[in-house]
């Protein structure tokens, strides 16, 4: 069986994309049908995954030596790409999670979409979903990881814009796809640099020419390439500038909201920049940057979701903010803790969205967290899974967030970046504690008399129990006493961070803190009355958190103003210039010039005869008075 | 006293008739006086060309024999601007020449 699925591990992409292609032509019609046919898909999937992963980590020569089955796709003089699919344990970890995770939201959605006018195309959206981050996950080639890279993010907009009777979804979807296609369009001139001066996007035969680069090119060409290849991860990963399409995102139905823009699609740039570690890690100045961004990002994000009020935004705030300490795990050398991160994040927050997603099914689409509260006690399933996902992200021991934050922290303090390390170190503050502000007063307190709150059926409420007991105990498969996770997936050498009390302590002690502030200012103050008087006091602070920085505003200023005014210089000078002066201008001076000539034209013989009298008698004189040259000149060839 | 005629005395004669002629055409307003002034022209060429032959080829005919070409094409000429003049006359009542002027634009 294992050997089976190492060999077939093409199946893992493709039972999705069947499901896919069955639903759209033939079980459209029977919704349940539909939502088997793709529960099976995923499922299927699943299954080969788990037996792929099986195998991979129980052979120490997959550590060496990756699995590579790749058929040619095409080939032309000097162009060959092949397509094909790599096992290795980062691929296998990450097939293995997408689709464990996929699998959950799969049987959740069944429950949520219910009564659904949507429900079958729903299902094939989402299948196709998975068949492309799953090819995403185990592509052997850029090349054909771009490719899945584009089609989640078609499956993106689509599922975002799923509601497509809400102005807000379409729009939301538009700016998903808009802003996607931005940053691909680093990320491709980034591949197409590397196709020209490597010659191959085989990620095995990449990583060993880059490894030699000066064979190949420059320094400078390759801290381009590497630039260029992370801006594409900018953009999908929502790191900022581009994190906006992120929280607008939230306008999918929340399934989406867990399965693309919590646990697989956004990290897949996080996965790319992993992939292509062999790249990054020979340029010191793009680490800088990625770990910057993720720095910088991780703890911008966290300040707004503090002010946020709306569920899902909250969440996806703190999505974004996640990712960015995958990025700045990543920027600093550890793909070990960046990956693990990205590993223990989709539990929690897969978990924390599907129970975001089940409180907007009981309250029927309320989504402000200040209209909440009470949750718990008519939801208990919902809201004490909630509260572990919470305890997770919040980074408490031996919940998964803790053991996978605190290797960030670890890794980024030995590498000595002191200064995003205390960025980071706040951010897991203010991740606390705007996540235990969500959950005070969505789950606890006083309850809204105006709400009428249901348990959800058991079809939402497992996969919640499932996610809750991956966000327990997900994160020992790396905890510093036993490092299994450090020995499989690494870049480079396996690296052993020593257990760093200091930081273990501090990030408890911070979450602690941050969890604390949010149970005295949301839950003991019930009439949240000090909150008031802070968010008052700090007015100005508060309004430019609440309205995201205004970076909105900014690039629709910059959009209308800039873009939309050297737009009408454009338009301007095509009127004025091309149209005007060019084309209109040339057609007139024509005219012009006829009206002019047409004077000359008397329609009087005798005024024609005249004139060939007056030339002829002009070419006499001038032949009487020149010499025999002129003549040749005017009579032509005539000597 | 009695000179002899030369070619110079041919050509001096020649000129002043195409003058004559191309002054009528140029000056004139009836078209029937601008018709007869080609007239006038054509035939000062003819002079030109018979005297020209006389007097350098005295043993070739081309300048004769182009005479009567012209003579011939001449009269094929003078019909078909009789006939033109005429059928303009029936229309416009006129044959002044600064009626006549549909050519233009």
């Amino acid at each position: 069986m294992v050997e089976f699925a190492l060999h077939h591990a093409w199946l893992v992409p493709l039972l999705p994309a069947l499901a896919f292609v069955a639903i759209i032509f033939f079980t459209r019609p029977w919704p349940m049908l539909s939502a088997l046919t793709a529960v099976a898909g995923i499922v299927g999937s699943f299954i080969v995954s788990a037996l792929a992963a099986y195998g991979v980590f129980t052979n120490p020569a997959f550590k060496e030596e990756p699995l590579v089955y790749a058929v040619r796709w095409f080939s032309m003089p000097g162009l060959q790409i092949d397509v094909g699919v790599q096992l290795d344990p980062v691929s296998a970890m990450m097939i293995f999670m997408v689709s464990m995770v996929a699998s959950l939201i799969f049987i959740y959605a069944i429950g949520y979409m219910k009564d659904d006018p949507g429900f079958s195309v729903f299902f094939s959206y989402v299948s196709l979903f998975a068949a492309s981050m799953l090819l995403l996950a185990i592509s052997s080639n850029l090349l054909e990881m771009f490719v899945a890279w584009e089609l989640v993010g078609l499956c993106s907009y689509l599922l975002i814009g799923f509601y497509s009777h809400k102005i807000a979804a379409r729009e939301a979807a538009k700016k998903a796809f808009i802003t996607c296609r931005i940053a691909d369009f680093g990320l491709l001139l980034g591949l197409l640099a590397m196709q020209i001066v490597f010659g191959t996007l085989n990620l095995v035969e990449l990583s060993e020419k880059i490894a030699n680069f000066e064979q190949y090119t420059t320094f400078g060409i390759l801290t381009l390439i590497a630039v260029l290849v992370f801006i594409g991860p900018i953009g999908k990963s929502g790191q900022f500038p581009l994190h906006v399409w992120l929280p607008d995102a939230m306008e999918g139905p929340t399934p989406v909201s867990a399965l693309i823009h919590a646990a697989t699609m956004v990290v897949a740039g996080v996965y790319l920049v992993a992939r292509t570690m062999f790249l990054f890690h020979e340029v010191p100045g793009a680490m800088e940057l990625v770990a910057i961004t993720g720095g910088f990002t991780a703890l911008f994000a966290a300040t707004i979701a503090i002010t946020q009020r709306e569920i899902k935004r909250i969440l996806a705030y703190s999505t974004v903010s996640q990712i960015g300490y995958m990025m700045l795990a990543l920027g600093v050398g550890s793909m070990t803790a960046s990956l693990f991160h990205m590993w223990t994040h989709a539990f929690f927050k897969a978990l924390m969205f599907l129970g975001a997603g089940s409180v907007l099914h009981a309250l029927h689409h309320k989504a402000d967290v200040w209209e909440m509260g009470g949750l718990i006690r008519k939801m208990p399933l919902t809201g004490w899974t909630f509260v572990i996902g919470g305890l997770a992200i919040a980074g408490i021991p031996p919940f998964a967030g803790f053991w996978s934050k605190d290797e960030i922290l670890a890794v980024t303090l030995e590498s000595g970046h002191y200064v995003l390390f205390v960025m980071a170190a706040f951010t897991a503050f203010l991740t606390a504690f705007y996540m235990w502000r969500l959950i005070f007063l969505t789950f606890f307190g006083e309850e809204n008399p105006e709400n009428h709150p249901h348990e959800s059926p058991a079809v939402m409420t497992l996969p919640l129990v499932g996610l809750a007991i991956l966000s327990t105990i997900g994160g020992l498969v790396g905890t510093p006493w036993a490092p299994y996770w450090s020995e499989w997936i690494f870049f480079g050498h396996p690296h052993h961070v020593e257990p760093n009390y200091w930081v273990m302590i501090g990030s408890v002690v911070l979450a602690a803190a941050g969890i604390y502030l949010a149970y005295q200012l949301y839950y003991v103050d019930k009439a949240k009355s000090r909150a008031r008087a802070l968010a008052q006091r700090y007015n100005h602070i508060y309004t430019i958190l609440y309205n995201k920085y205004y970076i909105d505003e900014i690039y629709l200023w910059f959009n209308h103003t800039i873009v939309d005014g050297a737009a009408k210089l454009f338009y301007l000078f095509d009127i004025y210039v091309v149209d005007g002066i060019i084309v209109n201008g040339l057609g007139k001076l024509t005219c012009l010039l006829g009206e002019g000539i047409r004077v000359s034209n008397t329609g009087r013989l005798q005024n024609y005869a005249l004139v060939f009298f007056l030339g002829v008698l002009a070419v006499v004189v001038l032949l009487a008075f020149t010499g025999p040259s002129a003549a040749s000149l005017i009579v032509g060839g005539v000597k | 006293m009695l000179t002899t005629i030369s070619l110079a005395h041919y050509m001096v004669l020649s000129a002043l008739l195409f003058g004559i002629g191309l002054f009528g055409v140029l000056a004139k307003k009836n078209a029937i006086a601008v018709l007869i002034c080609i007239e006038l022209m054509l035939n000062a060429v003819n002079i030109n060309l018979v005297a020209i032959s006389k007097y350098l080829t005295p043993a070739l005919f081309t300048g004769q024999l182009f005479a009567i070409f012209v003579i011939t094409v001449a009269a094929a000429e003078v019909g078909v601007g009789l006939a033109i003049i005429i059928a303009i006359y029936r229309n416009r009542l006129s044959v002044n020449l600064d009626d006549f002027d549909w050519l233009k634009w």
